[in-house]
């Protein structure tokens, strides 16, 4: 799960990491009331879960309330790749900015362990640093029973050619950062850029969570986080039911038990000329519930054509689940063609349910795709 | 021979007096799978009953210790929900059985580094979590493979997915081709065995003469074994890789199918694999036509 800018800043704050004094604004009010509060001079930003805010006009500068309400009306309601902006960060401006860095830590899947990642090059996008200039970054691993030690941040401040008087505060930065993401289940902590002011001293200008979705059962204060307006309604179903769903811009729709398995019959459809209009596993059973549930989500797409089910019968039998899919097509009104294929244990008897169903089939994942095509492109002319 | 369980196996199962623990042991007992102990806290001394009567009953004990010092078990299976699955992994470790299978989802990724870190000081191995487990055809399954689906054979299989590699080895079995051992090591982003230590053990199997090997999108995993099949293997290696129209930044149901920027993406994986002289199938039901 994403956070919000002014979210991770205010774990970072939390957690003793320095950050600019701010608030969160839903209107162009109460940005003038917090630009007031801040003596005016502040720095407008747009709240979205997505990058590139800075190119498409989502951050201003204001020298007074009165601008920063002007910022903030042109901001709040701006689409920004495709979200709307609801919400506005505004910021005390930072006195004067000397340096630029790139500092985060993240899991690093190879050595298993926690890794800082730090770059002279802040402010910039890190993936391109680490394309052109993959010797401007320093890596540090984190043994957990360790910790981030004087030593390592001693090594990135010489590496990164800080001031020698900022090692003490980069290294109780660093550290503190470190415990916010420990102590968050972070999978990312980012600051970008954290910088150094007019005044010699270090801040988080910017600041990116990513929590691991594994860890919210044990964190519902950060589970609480989740911005509702930002995800689909689709998908906000889906998570209540406990189907893995994910939104996508197709005319197919599919249906899948197992996450390898969908995915896989999303690059099919794609490989027989059509695009997938979601992601959709409802789980290794299959069970009838959850396929009445995950019609309705699919269905729910105006977009969507025609509809393929990939449904592979291991210790959940075959023909129980086309009974499945029987009795939820049943309850659900549509003209939208559809196509099943089934596989494994009594998938011949699963079949022979769906074919007395008037359901078409397929005898592959290969013929089920391009059934599936040809149904969408016949519908949509 | 096979890799990692056979006749020899002797399971205990954590978790047996639990519904999934229950039906699944049902499920392994009847594939003729050797289970000689359960393991609940607190219900130490009851008796795990079999659906099918002509199978004897198995004693439930209250920890890992006992299972092993009173029925000499050497794998257990993890079927103990997320919060008390970690627990149960070094449970089992610091009770010194081979390895230990656990299916649990939802494991928070910080504290699977914590116990990789400690397991790596033990002789346990680890698969899973958020795994099928593994099947050996004929001998022993320790996990949901769907045991009707296998044939004794050849032709090792590991995998990150589950249904996708059912899909797979249902294919092979339907054409007559069986396999050695097949092995989901799970959709984790941190986890025990990987690909290169399943895959050293199907090079210095001799009952293994080719290896699928089903991957991916997140991580780099597919990459370091493209470089080890490169190095080390001689025997042939053919692969499929899911997630090629995956979205970035997205959780493609496994934790740990994600693209995160430039990295972990389908094609650099396809690329990595073909530079190594691996088949790669863009058709999951071409597979079963590249193996000979």
């Amino acid at each position: 799960m994403n956070l919000h800018e002014f979210q991770a800043k205010r774990l970072f704050g939390e957690h003793g990491v320095p950050i600019p004094q701010g608030d969160v604004a839903r209107s162009p009010a109460e940005a003038r009331a917090i630009a007031q509060k801040l003596g005016g001079r502040v720095v407008v930003k747009a709240q979205v879960h997505t990058g590139g805010r800075g190119k498409a006009g989502g951050v201003k500068l204001a020298n007074s309330a009165d601008e920063a309400a002007a910022a903030a009306e042109k901001i709040l309601g701006m689409d920004i790749k495709g979200f709307t902006v609801r919400q506005v960060l505004v910021d005390e401006q930072a006195p004067g900015i000397a340096q630029e860095i790139y500092l985060a830590v993240l899991i690093d899947r190879g050595r298993r362990l926690p890794m800082i990642m730090a770059s002279a090059a802040g402010g910039m996008d890190i993936e391109e640093v680490a394309e052109t200039s993959p010797e401007k970054i320093v890596k540090v691993h984190v043994y957990p029973a360790l910790g981030v030690r004087r030593y390592q941040t001693t090594y990135i401040a010489e590496r990164m050619q800080l001031p020698r008087e900022l090692w003490g505060s980069f290294h109780k930065l660093t550290a503190n950062l470190y415990d916010c993401f420990v102590a968050s289940d972070a999978s990312l902590t980012e600051v970008n850029p954290l910088v150094i002011t007019g005044a010699g001293e270090l801040l988080a200008l910017d600041g990116k969570m990513t929590i691991d979705d594994n860890a919210l059962a044990r964190r519902p204060k950060l589970a609480a986080l989740r911005d509702l307006e930002e995800e689909p309604d689709s998908e906000r179903q889906a998570r209540e039911a406990d189907i893995n769903f994910i939104q996508l811009d197709g005319n197919i729709g599919c249906m899948v038990n197992g996450a390898g398995l969908a995915m896989t019959t999303m690059d099919i459809i794609k490989l027989y000329g059509g695009e997938p209009a979601n992601f959709l596993d409802i789980g290794g059973g299959a069970r009838a519930d959850q396929v009445t549930t995950a019609l309705h989500l699919i269905l729910s797409d105006p977009k969507v054509e025609a509809v393929l089910f990939n449904i592979f019968g291991g210790i959940t039998r075959g023909d129980e689940v086309a009974r499945g899919i029987v009795a939820a097509l049943a309850q659900i009104d549509t003209d939208v063609p559809m196509v099943v294929r089934l596989a494994g244990t009594n998938a011949e008897e699963g079949m022979a349910i769906l074919a007395d169903a008037q359901m078409e089939t397929a005898a592959t994942l290969s013929d089920a795709a391009q059934k599936a095509v040809a149904a969408a492109s016949k519908r949509s002319h | 021979m096979s890799i990692l369980v056979n006749k020899q196996t002797r399971l205990v199962v954590q978790g047996i007096t639990g519904r999934e623990g229950g039906f699944h042991t049902n499920q392994m007992m009847d594939f003729g799978t050797n289970v000689v102990a359960g393991v609940t806290p607190g219900k130490g001394g009851q008796w795990f009953t079999p659906d099918n009567g002509r199978l004897s009953k198995v004693p439930v004990f209250d920890s890992v210790q006992k299972a092993v010092e009173e029925t000499g078990a050497n794998v257990s299976i993890i079927f103990v929900p997320a919060r008390f699955a970690v627990d149960a992994i070094y449970e089992a470790a610091d009770a010194g059985v081979e390895l230990v299978v656990c299916l649990t989802e939802w494991i928070p990724v910080l504290d699977m580094i914590e116990a990789r870190a400690y397991l790596d000081t033990r002789q346990t191995r680890l698969i899973g979590p958020n795994c099928p487990g593994l099947i050996t055809p004929g001998e022993a399954k320790v996990g949901i493979i769907p045991g009707s689906i296998v044939r004794p054979g050849h032709v090792g299989v590991v995998s990150r997915s589950g249904t996708l590699t059912y899909e797979v080895v249902f294919a092979l079995s339907e054409r007559g081709i069986g396999q050695s051992t097949c092995v989901g090591i799970g959709g984790d982003p941190i986890q025990g065995m990987n690909f290169i230590d399943v895959l050293e053990l199907f090079e210095a199997d001799p009952e293994t003469e080719q290896v699928i090997m089903i991957g991916e999108i997140g991580g780099n995993a597919e990459e370091k074994a493209a470089e080890y099949i490169a190095q080390h293997m001689t025997k042939p290696v053919t692969s499929f890789i899911a997630g090629q129209t995956a979205p970035p930044g997205r959780r493609m149901g496994h934790a740990g199918a994600i693209v995160e920027g430039k990295s972990g993406t389908a094609e650099g994986k396809v690329a990595a694999l073909r530079a190594a002289g691996v088949e790669v199938a863009d058709n999951p039901d071409k597979i079963v036509d590249l193996i000979r």
